[in-house]
């Protein structure tokens, strides 16, 4: 108890700053009786991005470095905007079903692509906003194949959101259990996880997944699921043996050998002595990698391997030009606006990802 | 030194054999029913044509008899029909490697290259306006899909000012070749052309490999630059690089000689991941410039759920690159004294 009692006082700020924010959410879109709750991929997508709001704003508080380099500012930035337009998204692209916001607006049945409307983008947006046309009406960003680009854009970063986190998460996870097993035990149980990673090493990421999303296509379908699991199975490599190098180390500390002595079980040593030391690097790492999970399944959407079509996802959206490579120039804006979007929001991704490597490696300490 | 690469090399059949059993656990995913019907050319004629397949096959046999069967197979060449290429899985993967490998070594001469002396002129310019622009160029092709990357090129280049078409080759060579004018002596356009004399299929040869080896390089640059930055960052903080400079020698000799020279050694093992990066960029860019080789196959055959193929696919793939790792790490032991010590 004591334990979770610490955490609580420890992350004070930060719970506060989800639960707040959720709470807000709640009652504005109730207010607007939005029905958006029936659809639970929001829901954990909207839970996701006000955690990583308030872990930016904590990050920032406590580490003021990360406000001071010009770079890590301009990626925290992005994160925010893009996070700010994740949770407006019901009132910045109301959905036509609320109970599937994911399923991107159509706007009549031609294959043909449709120009942006107005000269001024953030015009049309606006209209949007204050109502005074449907999506429809104003298209800000065009149309393709019918499909509303705007409002796949709005909906992707909730999307996007949710896949680089998840994928990250469970990859941490599932690494986290593999190398600590595996130092913790020591000798075969460590020889036959490292060796069972070493395989899963052989293959290159993204063709595995590629076989593995099309493997798994007759039993699970086209879909994010296929994609999701195909991308999981083969991403935890590298956190299981980083963890696994600092286990060995920290499992050879006094502390382990007390815990050891006073008859703690394997599991509490495991759990309460050894894993919260040896987890920030890990933690770090996998934070950096949020956005090369956005590339890699935005890859497989692109292919026609990750969502289905008219899913709100920019791999998928950007996966119709393909058709229509002769005449990009015209039809430009099939291309830039979602291609824009995932640059932008992996690169704030990355420029954090940078920051904190800067601040937290030790050997370029002086460099700078 | 000889001890250490026997010690990998003894490493190598265990890592292979793994590959195979993990390509086959990805293939057993599959239903029996399933992969009976990827031995079938067409819908079957008999209702109990399904049962004598499976039977046939051994598809309903314990699985470590099914993977012996399958290995038998493999090690004999034989991995099945591939649907969407329209012959042997083992015939379509020597078809495709050939246009593959052609874009792969046009690609990696400038990667390497380019990369390392980027990532020099950075470091030794460090905080200057050069190192800025060369982190900003590095940490947008680290955030840039090579999808959208490549489209962008099309978009300007080929739908606008019609400059590099997509494709492998031009209508008119292709005729060449039908009619016996231009022979294809090692199937590699480039290489053809010179043995043939022709510049004028050579230049158009190396009109359509000019946008997807940007492409495919793209993002290795940024990767090959930033290690070799951060590298040579630590390299020229060392106390012999003062001293060299404290003898007087010439900047240039200090930088080339021996500052680059000590800071290329942990560069060295980026090779495993370049060969990684090489092998997945493949894939989407050959997709995208409609280029004809084994990556297009592959993303090909896998929207049509061309299992055999895809399976193939990957065995290649792990094979190379548990040898390609191989090969990096015996040259790393040359390079670095001090690994094959441990």
């Amino acid at each position: 108890m004591s334990a979770v009692r610490a955490w609580l006082r420890h992350s004070l700020l930060w719970i506060y700053l989800v639960l707040g924010g959720l709470f807000v959410f709640v009652v504005l879109s109730t207010r607007q009786e939005l029905g958006l709750f029936e659809e639970p991929l929001f829901l954990i997508s909207q839970i996701l991005v006000f955690g990583v709001v308030a872990t930016i704003i904590t990050a920032a508080y406590r580490m003021r470095k990360l406000l001071q380099n010009r770079l890590s500012l301009i990626g925290i930035v992005l994160v925010l905007f893009f996070a700010a337009i994740a949770i407006a998204a019901p009132w910045l692209a109301p959905p036509e079903n609320p109970r599937e916001p994911y399923r991107i607006v159509r706007c009549g049945y031609t294959h043909m692509p449709q120009p942006p409307r107005g000269d001024n983008p953030l015009e049309q947006i606006w209209k949007i906003i204050t109502k005074q046309e449907t999506i429809c009406e104003a298209r800000p960003f065009g149309l393709i194949q019918s499909y509303d680009i705007y409002y796949g854009i709005v909906w992707g970063t909730s999307m996007a959101f949710f896949v680089g986190l998840v994928l990250t998460g469970l990859n941490v996870l599932i690494g986290l259990v593999i190398g600590s097993l595996g130092a913790y035990f020591g000798r075969w149980v460590d020889e036959i996880l490292m060796r069972i990673t070493d395989i899963f090493l052989a293959f290159p990421f993204l063709v595995a997944a590629i076989t593995l999303a099309a493997v798994l296509q007759p039993s699970l379908g086209r879909g994010l699921l296929t994609a999701m699991v195909a991308l999981t199975v083969f991403g935890w490599m590298s956190y299981a043996r980083l963890i696994r190098g600092d286990i060995l180390a920290i499992k050879e500390r006094d502390y382990v050998y007390a815990a050891h002595a006073i008859g703690a079980p394997h599991y509490r040593v495991l759990l309460r002595h050894i894993i919260p030391n040896a987890i920030y690097p890990t933690l770090v790492v996998g934070s950096m990698d949020i956005g090369s999970y956005v590339l890699n399944f935005a890859a497989l959407s692109f292919l026609g391997l990750g969502a289905e079509i008219g899913f709100a996802d920019w791999g998928q959206m950007i996966s119709f030009a393909r058709d229509w490579i002769p005449r990009l120039s015209d039809h430009w804006y099939i291309v830039v606006y979602p291609g824009m979007a995932i640059l932008l929001f992996v690169l704030g991704w990355n420029l954090i990802g940078d920051a904190f490597r800067d601040i937290l490696d030790p050997r370029l300490k002086g460099a700078k | 030194m000889l001890a250490y690469i026997i010690r990998r090399l003894l490493l190598l059949p265990i890592l292979l054999l793994g590959v195979t059993i993990f390509v086959f656990a990805v293939f057993a995913l599959l239903s029996p029913e399933m992969r009976a019907s990827l031995y079938l050319a067409d819908v079957p004629k008999s209702p109990d044509a399904m049962d004598r397949i499976i039977k046939k096959y051994g598809l309903d046999q314990p699985i470590h008899i099914q993977y012996w069967q399958w290995l038998n197979q493999v090690i004999r060449g034989d991995l099945g029909w591939s649907k969407t290429a329209q012959r042997p899985v083992s015939e379509a993967l020597l078809y495709y490697l050939p246009a593959t490998l052609e874009l792969s070594l046009w690609a990696m001469l400038p990667v390497i290259l380019v990369g390392i002396w980027l990532g020099i002129l950075s470091a030794v310019h460090q905080d200057k306006l050069i190192d800025h622009t060369m982190r900003v160029f590095a940490l947008v092709g680290w955030s840039l899909p090579t999808f959208v990357f490549g489209l962008l090129m099309l978009m300007y280049f080929y739908a606008r000012l019609q400059w590099f078409p997509p494709g492998q080759i031009s209508d008119w060579v292709t005729r060449e070749v039908i009619n016996g004018s231009f022979i294809r002596y090692t199937q590699m356009y480039t290489i053809d052309a010179i043995l043939n004399w022709r510049w004028d299929v050579f230049w158009d040869s190396l009109r359509h490999l000019i946008m997807p080896v940007i492409t495919l390089s793209y993002v290795q640059w940024a990767l090959l630059l930033r290690v070799t930055r951060s590298s040579m960052l630590e390299t020229l903080r060392q106390e012999y690089i003062m001293t060299a400079r404290a003898k007087g020698l010439k900047e240039s000799v200090v930088i080339n000689k021996h500052a680059a020279r000590n800071a290329m050694i942990p560069v060295a093992t980026m090779g495993g991941l370049l060969l990684i990066g090489l092998l997945n960029g493949v894939v989407i860019t050959e997709t995208i410039f409609n280029y004809p080789g084994i990556g297009r196959w592959a993303a090909d055959a896998a929207i049509r759920l061309d299992i055999l193929s895809v399976i193939g696919f990957t065995l290649f793939n792990g094979v190379l690159l548990v040898v390609g790792n191989l090969i990096v790490d015996v040259l790393y032991a040359f390079i670095d004294p001090r690994v094959r010590l441990e």
